[in-house]
């Protein structure tokens, strides 16, 4: 059994708490407060994964969102599994079950290790040289690169839990609660800004929280208890919302910030249950304070990832947080005194330190002393050339640096160890700084990246705006605050720091080895496995710009983006090519910052939510009578009623019979409508359709065609004339809000003189259409007082009528050929209105028939339908509907156009009717239409729009587009199909009753 | 995602708005006099710039109010926003 490595009691770990949990198959116990990983480590787990390529074994390395190599998969099996997280940021619970990502069969024998010693052949670009031939082949390398190194696995059912949206404005954002982000946030919500502060963990105070360093004191107390006392006093701060658990994903510009709270995914499984367990936060502040820390840097030498080897910040905040020793044989290697720190604090919990290796040639800052009045050796100049141990470090060979560092001296010299610390410095964090669009620049003397050019309302403070030391931190955050906040006194004025001053450090992004370079195993991209040696290839091979490095490379793209290496990467580029860092540029960093779940990005937009349908008042009849829906925008319409178990076209059939041998009834309530008022209604309406009507009677209705400035069609409908100044204009369903935007425009932006208002009342109205020969009979049943002959009410036009109390507008306007009324009623009468026609009906086997039928009653009688026979390259003219196109009109939208060369062309195609030889072949709808068979390319003269097969005439027929099919009446045309050709006539596209005397019956 | 500051309506998120094109292209007032060349320029050309451009933009989830905006299409930068009829402030 292995042993337990719990060294020391922490406040913020709860050992009363007891928790199991199962990694790999295997139980261990952890207690209330652990990560994964520092629950793990305290059983002496390092090997929790194998890396990408050359599944090499790899350890934990980092305590936060930036670790590269424990990547788990959290509760493999279930709904509620996850890949591609990070161990260091899983909080235990009870039952938690995790098991290494990227290991086939297990992490202890992985089959896929065998590429470490072929890896010789995995140069960089190996993947682009080799996988890339013969093209056909891919399918098969796929499958070998997946099983073998595999990359998680998605949950096979959907998820349980619920996610949510909300959307926050503040004053101020935070970003981070480090010793930075509390004052910033602090004395920002003090002077009265709402504020916010976030930060992915679930503890508030970075790592300032367990500072210990005796050498740093702010007001006397060391930094960790100081800001105890001031974490404290932020409940009783008004103004200031905290959110803990919280991580910013992506900042956007015009300081709009997309955040993942964590509810739930620290609680067992029966807590979990009806709980949000992520929600997204989309925050909108007028300034954002970046306050995101800074990361350790490793260092890059041979074999610098075997399992025990971590930072040097992470064996501390392991030993001073969580109270657990990473290893019990520890040794550092450092170009700078953050190390020290960490040795000192395993020292004071009597954890043995070995020695501390540094490549600086000394260090005089009181720390330093501190460790070697301790007795720890400290190897000054010297540098790690290579390490051993295969699933577990076991030791590390160390030689002299020479003075410009690029190579090693004397003797080497061996020492065990089973944990080495390593500290290379700190970059800071400005991942999402750079996001929001702002730009850096290169500190040539401290050696990383800084803020530069601001785009929008933003600081940086603390260690990502480059400020490490308590005293930097304090001074310049509180000039910041009040340059930025417009605030004459903070908190920070009467703070006393002191602190350690020495700090030194010597900056070597790539360090030599007694082997060469090619017989090394660097590692700069852990997750990876890009290695300094890969990087050199690709500049070798003529890569130059970062970008181009980093993809030939893979360098940072896993997913932890390469949050540890990407600053060694552009170093020993820039070092290798002679160039500084500064004109390098860096990489892009792109949102998120740390994975997002699907789910929260959805939110509650999943299932029935997915998007909006609208239902017709009438719905519940359709529903109630077993209709069949479609979907027509955003409409649920009804589509056909089988009934005994009737096929679509068997119902179809006996609906469209039933309209024009007796009556049926259409559900038109998704059919546009817009009221148009105001005393130029009449001349907006010349200006927006082909036709004139500015000599429509009051009464009247009228069919209409809308252009586009292009001249091609582009919505129809009938609008009828209210009163003097008032219409009510209908469109087709789909083009409703299309249409009413259009005129909108051209009233505001072209025409605001005319004196014009526009409404949509689409949803105000329910509408019934009744047609067929009984229709007048069963409108008299309803109506009885209303007088129905010809002369007082005749095709196209409008009555008001009352059905009992309730005020209804009927316009005898026909979309069918048969006599035919549209009764509108206020939409909460919809259904009243629909089941009192069914009643009336019943007499006369009143047929409801839907949407399918519709557009085979009016397909008889070559009526077009915008978007089913028009795709935005027909003109009136090109659908022969010359008649419609006033000549007399000086202008309309559209006009100019009909007259350019190209629309004026005789070939374009035009609408025509289409027969086939055979009557009972029905053609298929978007079927291509030759004149020759024998052709070679054979020549595509059109296609078939709409096609049907008749009832009523007992044959099928066809609309169809067709290159100057104006002229071709009679011609016989072919329609090739998959394994025949169809004979088909172009015919007159009025099939039906072309006389219309079926309106007067 | 930008804050688009609407002439009639205040502050709002632009996902209530919707893009118009190139503003200040005026609609012919008598089309029928123009050759094919001058309304095809009317009709079809447009600038599409990377840096300063003049648009229109509608606030179709709010007012459903049109109006004009000066834009630096490189950075999203909103110089100016004035309504329909205005000339564009001097800058
Ligand atoms: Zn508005």
């Amino acid at each position: 059994m292995t042993k337990n490595l719990r060294v020391k009691s922490s406040e913020y770990i709860d050992e009363t708490n007891r928790i199991s949990f199962k990694f790999n198959g295997r139980t261990y116990h952890g207690f209330k407060g652990d990560t994964l990983a520092s629950a793990l480590l305290a059983n002496n787990v390092h090997l929790v994964g194998r890396s990408f390529k050359y599944h090499r074994p790899r350890g934990i390395m980092t305590s936060g969102s930036e670790e590269p190599n424990a990547i788990v998969q959290v509760n493999p099996g279930t709904n509620r599994t996850e890949p591609n997280v990070r161990a260091t940021e899983v909080e235990i619970y009870e039952g938690l079950d995790a098991s290494s990502q990227n290991c086939w069969p297990s992490v202890e024998f992985d089959i896929g290790g065998i590429n470490n010693f072929l890896s010789p052949f995995f140069p960089a670009g190996f993947y682009y040289k080799t996988f890339m031939w013969p093209a056909s082949f891919w399918e098969k390398y796929e499958f070998f690169i997946r099983h073998s190194a595999g990359l998680g696995k998605s949950p096979s059912s959907s998820d349980p839990d619920i996610y949510d949206h909300r959307n926050i404005h503040c004053d101020v954002l935070v970003v981070g609660a480090g010793i930075s982000g509390i004052l910033a946030a602090k004395n920002a919500a003090k002077n009265n800004f709402k504020t916010l502060l976030v930060d992915e963990k679930n503890e508030l105070g970075g790592s300032t929280i367990f500072e210990n360093n005796e050498f740093n004191k702010i007001d006397n107390k060391t930094p960790s208890e100081w800001l105890k006392k001031e974490i404290k006093e932020l409940k009783n701060i008004k103004n200031l919302e905290i959110k803990t658990r919280t991580s910013v994903a992506a900042y956007h510009q015009y300081n709009y910030l997309l955040a993942r709270e964590n509810l739930t995914d620290h609680l067992e499984a029966k807590d979990k249950k009806n709980k949000i367990r992520q929600r997204l936060l989309k925050i909108r502040a007028r300034k954002v304070i970046l306050a995101t820390g800074a990361l350790e840097r490793p260092l890059i030498f041979n074999n610098n990832d075997r399992p025990g080897i971590m930072l040097s910040s992470a064996i501390k905040k392991y030993s001073e947080f969580y109270g657990v020793a990473c290893g019990s044989k520890n040794v550092f290697f450092t170009n700078n005194d953050s190390a020290y720190e960490s040795a000192l604090s395993l020292y004071n919990k009597g954890i043995n330190v070995e020695a501390i290796i540094d490549i600086r040639e000394q260090s005089e800052s009181k720390i330093v002393k501190k460790v070697k009045e301790a007795g720890i050796k400290v190897y000054w100049s010297h540098t790690i050339v290579d390490t051993a141990g295969y699933k577990r470090l076991n030791g590390i060979s160390i030689m002299k640096l020479s003075n410009d560092g690029t190579s090693v001296t004397g003797s080497k010299i061996f020492i065990s160890c089973d944990c080495l610390g390593v500290a290379g410095g700190w970059t800071p964090a400005v991942h999402l700084y750079t996001q929001s669009g702002s730009k850096l620049k290169f500190d040539e003397e401290k050696q990383i990246f800084l803020p530069n050019q601001n785009t929008s309302e933003q600081m940086s403070v603390g260690s990502c705006g480059g400020d490490f030391k308590i005293d930097e931190i304090v001074k310049n955050l509180n000039q910041k605050l009040k340059d930025n906040l417009n605030i004459k006194e903070t908190d920070l004025d009467n703070i006393k720091v002191e602190i350690d001053q020495e700090n030194s450090k010597r900056n070597i992004w790539l360090l030599p080895s007694d082997k060469p370079l090619g017989k090394t195993k660097p590692f700069v991209d852990y997750q990876n496995d890009a290695t300094a040696k890969d990087i050199k290839l690709a500049l070798r091979e003529g890569f130059r710009s970062i970008e181009h490095v980093k993809r030939y490379t893979t360098t940072g793209m896993g997913t932890d983006q390469g949050k540890l290496g990407n600053m060694h990467a552009l170093g020993i580029i820039a070092d290798t090519a002679g160039v500084k860092m500064g004109e390098l540029g860096t990489t892009t960093f792109r949102p998120p910052y740390t994975p997002l779940t699907f789910g929260t990005i959805v939110g509650r937009n999943v299932g029935k939510f997915f998007d909006i349908f609208r239902r017709t008042p009438m719905n519940d009849w359709h529903v109630k009578n077993k209709a069949e829906f479609e979907n027509v925008g955003q409409w649920k319409r009804a589509w056909y009623y089988p009934i005994n178990g009737e096929t679509m076209h068997q119902a179809v059939q006996r609906e469209s019979k039933a309209a024009r041998e007796s009556a049926g009834i259409l559900d038109a309530s998704t059919l546009g409508k817009i009221d148009i008022q105001g005393s130029d209604a009449s001349e907006f309406l010349n200006r927006v359709y082909t036709n004139a009507w500015s000599k429509l009677a009051i009464g009247k209705c009228r069919y209409g065609l809308m252009l586009n400035e292009d001249g091609m069609v582009y919505d129809d409908g009938v609008t009828t004339r209210l009163g003097e100044n008032h219409y009510i204009m209908t469109t087709t369903t789909g083009g409703a809000a299309n249409v009413l935007g259009k005129l909108e425009d051209y009233l505001q932006t072209e025409w605001p003189e005319l004196d014009v208002y526009l409404t949509s009342v689409t949803d105000h109205y329910a509408t019934a259409s009744l047609c067929g020969p009984n229709s007048k009979k069963i409108l008299k049943k309803i109506i009885p007082d209303l007088d129905l002959s010809d002369e007082n009410f005749p095709h196209m036009s409008f009555k008001e009528a009352k059905i009992g109390n309730v005020q209804c507008r009927i316009m005898r306007i026909s979309f069918t050929g048969e006599h035919s009324y549209e009764i509108n009623v206020q939409a909460s009468y919809g259904k009243d209105l629909w089941e009192k026609c069914m009643e009336a009906g019943q007499e006369f086997n009143i047929t409801p028939y839907g949407t399918e039928t519709m557009h085979l009653l009016r397909a008889e009688k070559g009526f077009i339908i915008v978007g089913q026979d028009t795709d935005g390259t027909m003109t009136p003219i090109d659908l022969q509907m010359d008649w419609i196109v006033s000549k007399k009109k000086y202008d309309f939208i559209g006009k100019r156009s009909l007259y350019r060369s190209d629309t004026m062309r005789e070939d374009r195609k035009q609408l025509v009717g289409l027969l086939t030889d055979d009557p009972n072949i029905v053609l298929e709808e978007g079927a291509q239409i030759v004149s020759e068979l024998n052709q070679n390319p054979v020549e595509m003269l059109g296609h078939v729009t709409s096609s049907y097969f008749s009832p009523n005439l007992n044959k099928s027929i066809a609309l169809a587009v067709v290159r100057g099919g104006k002229d071709m009446m009679g011609k016989k045309l072919f329609v090739p199909m998959e394994n025949k050709n169809i004979n088909v006539t172009v015919a007159n596209p009025v099939f039906y009753d072309e006389k219309n005397k079926r309106l007067n019956v | 995602m930008f804050l688009i500051n609407c002439p009639y309506c205040g502050e709002r998120d632009q996902q209530e708005f919707k893009a118009g094109g190139e503003a200040h292209i005026e609609r012919p007032k008598q089309p029928t006099e123009l050759s094919d060349d001058e309304w095809a320029e009317y009709l079809f050309m447009r600038k599409n710039i990377k840096g300063v451009q003049f648009e229109r933009w509608n606030h179709s989830h709010g007012c459903r109010k049109w109006f004009n905006m000066i834009r630096d299409t490189s950075n999203d930068e909103i110089k100016a926003i004035y309504k329909m009829g205005e000339k564009p402030p001097s800058q």
